[in-house]
């Protein structure tokens, strides 16, 4: 299912500004309007564009199903990870402040919330690509 | 907090979702869904909601859509019944 030239040519102009855009809406999550969900979200949907442009195996050779596993897991594990290490240095799970940094406590705070947000983001890109990949599965795969 | 603004919005809002479940043409009707739901991105930014619309807009409007039109590749273009 390869598209036309227009399309391949805007669609590679266009996806690092989408990818760039992700990572911002990513890391300004903690402080103001964005988050984790949507920045994941627009990241796959620059996945997505690559994969309805250039044909589902261009898409797969970027990104394989396999690597959409680990990271829809490490996410996962990042997210978990940050919140049992609050729980070790004693305090509630995802209270941030507990954690023992040479920071004082709002950094401490801001700084793993960015942490869990990136957590949140891997997951949701690798979610949404693969069941656009389930999808999106052809005769021709 | 305009009025007219608001009932202009939802009146096309309420127009969007009749047609969505009247319209015959199932790309049509995925259409007339992200119109939806980038009327109701406006209308939660109107509410002070940015984050709301924020993920209606990217969800809603961005990957549902592609979702829809990703499925309805895989079937008939026109409803059955």
């Amino acid at each position: 299912m390869k598209q036309d030239v227009v399309i391949r040519t805007v669609c590679r102009l266009i996806v690092p500004f989408i990818q760039i855009f992700a990572l911002y809406v990513i890391i300004h999550g903690a402080s103001g309007t964005g988050g984790g969900f949507q920045g994941g979200v627009i990241f796959a949907s620059a996945i997505i564009l690559i994969g309805i442009a250039f044909g589902l195996p261009d898409a797969l050779q970027r990104i394989s199903e396999k690597t959409n596993t680990l990271l829809s897991c490490t996410g996962l594990y990042i997210y978990a990870g940050i919140g049992i290490l609050c729980i070790i240095f004693g305090g509630n799970f995802l209270g941030y402040s507990f954690i023992p940094l040479p920071l004082d406590s709002a950094a401490t705070r801001g700084l793993m919330a960015e942490i869990v947000e990136i957590g949140i983001g891997i997951t949701v890109m690798a979610v949404m690509t693969s069941i656009f990949y389930d999808i999106a599965v052809k005769e021709d795969m | 907090m305009i009025w007219e603004f608001n009932f202009a919005l939802f009146l096309f809002l309420i127009l969007c979702a009749i047609a969505a479940i009247t319209v015959r043409n199932l790309l049509s009707a995925v259409v007339i869904l992200s119109v939806y739901s980038l009327i109701m991105a406006v209308l939660w930014a109107e509410m002070n909601a940015v984050d709301v619309s924020f993920t209606e807009a990217a969800v809603g409007a961005g990957i549902t859509t592609l979702l829809f039109i990703a499925t309805l590749s895989r079937t008939t273009r026109r409803s059955e019944d």
